[in-house]
């Protein structure tokens, strides 16, 4: 990749968490699908989140901005503990950028409306206010002419890349990605990674679960390796691939890094 | 540009040999293609040549257009006279008969804003305004009693207003009851999904007929005494109830149809309930349902006709009257095809309305 590493921009404290999960379970039905789950996310962090499918990478993120509910222990977002206070619920929904592996966008409105939606709705931000942001970040992730079309009418690479400023719009303090680049073709694949390394290099506090591994080398802070609904392993990047502790991660390792 | 001329030269070489194309490649292509195709043809025009020329000749030949019912009776063409000499009683009922100028007017209002309407680009805020206008100038003039009109009963309406009355309110107030039902069963309030359910199935559980007699019979009895509610408007709030149960089940195939993604991204936005379903979902799931909605629709402007058993005189009982009529009697065939032409302009109108509006809601997912 022909950039200075995003690495450079160092993440704060940990004292400074921006997400607190402590003690966290989750079932579904009598599935135990996350266990004991702790974690501490500082501002500006990068966290990498892989594992073989199944094991719980996909309903963590969920659970930070209560698209899954869990079922014990606390989840603290940005200094809101997590609970049925909907009021709440909303406010750190508002807050977390959430980017989904089927894009979800809303194959009605124009990617202009798609993105004004949020901000216009939610934070009551004035329509002109809104188009020149959306228009702003349009930009930034390469797609400004398309604005005026409908989701329908563009590419897999190019949705993905709406829908990432989509959540931008939004002035997220926090983004999710949940297999940002699974659904995509390999040619579209390096479009909507480029855009994401541009975010970190801009200090985005960012928690993506996905089987890019070269994405993680360059990015992420941490890696967390999951199986079984815990996290097995969490270390730095290169720390993490050149010296895995836990057998379970050796073995995801050799079958993915063939 | 080489490139592009070799292009376009084959692109010109495999157009349809002629022999395919033109008249005669047309009828050896669809109708005489095979030997039974051939014979199906034969048939049918056959058929056609035996009912046609008939027709024709009762309808336009032999027939009569301004007469008396006794000149009718000397001819065997049809009789078109009845449908003039009783426009006026057919159209207005027993409203007030120097007065029925009044009716006249309120319609034109009504089909002018339904066409005015019916324009993507006038749907603002302003069409609001407009509609809520338009029915007080059509409920001064059908009523009367201020600005010097004289006033007129609602027991003395009937005709074509009552029946675009009854239709045009029905199944506008009817389609966002329907969504409200649709939503409700949809909650996840054990209470409120429970009463939309029962709602919905026990309305569909009886025929029209049973409703609109239950709001006429029935339903001033609970009434205290010296009490009454308009006869219309009894009428009008059964066929509503009854229209909004079947809304809800297709707003409901609607709302399934709607992928977990979109609501979760919605939700994922911070959006409020509220918002997700009004900007989100709903906008996409009564796209999805156009046709099944105007199906129910349509045969809710047709079901309309049933208030003749509650004594309403609608477009079907004015001329069922007129039919009574002994100066008019035996002439029902030309009175009901004038009738089926009402209803037939009225609901291809709206069947065609909902196949543009689906073409210019489209897309393209």
């Amino acid at each position: 990749m022909n950039q200075t590493s995003p690495n450079q921009t160092e993440p704060a404290t940990a004292d400074d968490a921006i997400i607190e999960i402590i003690d966290m379970h989750k079932w579904f039905g009598e599935f135990h699908v996350l266990q004991n789950i702790t974690l501490k996310v500082a501002r500006k962090e990068r966290i990498v989140i892989c594992g073989p499918s199944g094991s719980g990478k996909s309903t963590l993120i969920r659970c930070i901005n209560r698209l899954e509910e869990h079922q014990k222990g606390r989840i603290i977002v940005d200094g809101i503990e997590l609970t049925n206070n909907v009021k709440n619920i909303e406010k750190i929904r508002a807050e977390v950028g959430m980017v989904f592996q089927h894009f979800n966008l809303f194959p009605h409105l124009t990617i202009l409306d798609n993105l004004t939606l949020g901000p216009m709705w939610v934070r009551k931000v004035p329509r002109k206010e809104a188009e020149d942001a959306a228009m702003h970040y349009l930009e930034k992730v390469q797609i400004a002419e398309q604005a005026k079309k409908y989701p329908g009418q563009l590419s897999g690479g190019q949705q993905q890349r709406v829908a990432i400023a989509r959540s931008l719009c939004m002035a997220p303090k926090v983004m999710l990605f949940d297999e940002p680049t699974s659904a995509l073709d390999p040619e579209m694949i390096k479009e909507v990674l480029d855009v994401m390394i541009d975010l970190a290099r801009e200090g985005m506090t960012m928690l993506v679960v996905t089987h890019e591994m070269g994405f993680a080398k360059s990015v992420a802070h941490r890696v967390l390796f999951m199986d079984y609904g815990q996290i097995v392993e969490a270390n730095t990047p290169d720390e993490f691939f050149d010296n895995p502790q836990h057998d379970r991660t050796k073995l995801f390792l050799s079958q993915i890094l063939q | 540009m080489n490139n592009e001329r070799s292009q376009t030269s084959s692109v010109e070489a495999v157009k349809p040999p002629r022999m395919r194309i033109g008249v005669v490649g047309w009828l050896r292509a669809n109708l005489f293609s095979t030997w039974y195709n051939s014979l199906l043809t034969l048939v049918t025009l056959y058929v056609l040549w035996q009912v046609v020329p008939p027709f024709i000749r009762w309808a336009f030949i032999d027939s009569l257009w301004t007469s008396t019912g006794e000149e009718c009776q000397a001819v065997d063409g049809a009789c078109w006279s009845i449908i003039p000499a009783n426009i006026r009683f057919i159209m207005f009922g027993f409203y007030t008969y120097s007065e029925q100028w009044r009716p006249a007017i309120a319609v034109v209002v009504l089909v002018g804003l339904l066409v005015y309407s019916q324009y993507r680009c006038n749907w603002k805020k302003r069409l609001i305004y407009i509609w809520l206008a338009g029915l007080v100038g059509m409920g001064v003039l059908m009523r009367g009693g201020i600005f010097g009109l004289t006033p007129v009963e609602s027991t003395k309406w009937g005709g074509l207003p009552l029946t675009l009355l009854l239709s045009v309110f029905g199944l506008t107030a009817a389609y966002p009851l329907g969504i409200v039902l649709a939503l409700g069963r949809q909650s996840r309030m054990p209470a409120v999904k429970s009463l939309c359910v029962v709602y919905i199935e026990l309305i569909r559980g009886v025929p029209l007929i049973s409703l609109l007699f239950m709001s006429s019979v029935v339903f001033p009895l609970f009434l205290p005494e010296g009490v009454t509610v308009n006869k219309i408007l009894r009428a009008q709030v059964a066929i509503i109830l009854f229209t909004a149960a079947y809304i809800a089940e297709v707003v409901r195939g609607g709302l399934q149809g709607m992928s977990r993604g979109q609501y979760e991204a919605a939700e994922s936005l911070g959006l409020k309930y509220h918002q997700t379903m009004r900007l989100i979902i709903l906008p996409q799931a009564l796209k999805i349902v156009i046709p099944p909605s105007v199906s129910i629709l349509i045969s809710a402007f047709k079901d309309t006709s049933l208030v003749v058993i509650i004594a309403l005189y609608d477009l079907l009982k004015t001329t069922q009257s007129v039919l009574g009529d002994p100066r008019w009697m035996g002439y029902s065939p030309e009175a009901y095809i004038f009738l089926a032409l009402i209803y037939f302009i009225c609901c291809f109108y709206m069947s065609n309305f909902s196949r543009k509006l689906e073409h210019q809601l489209d897309t393209g997912r």
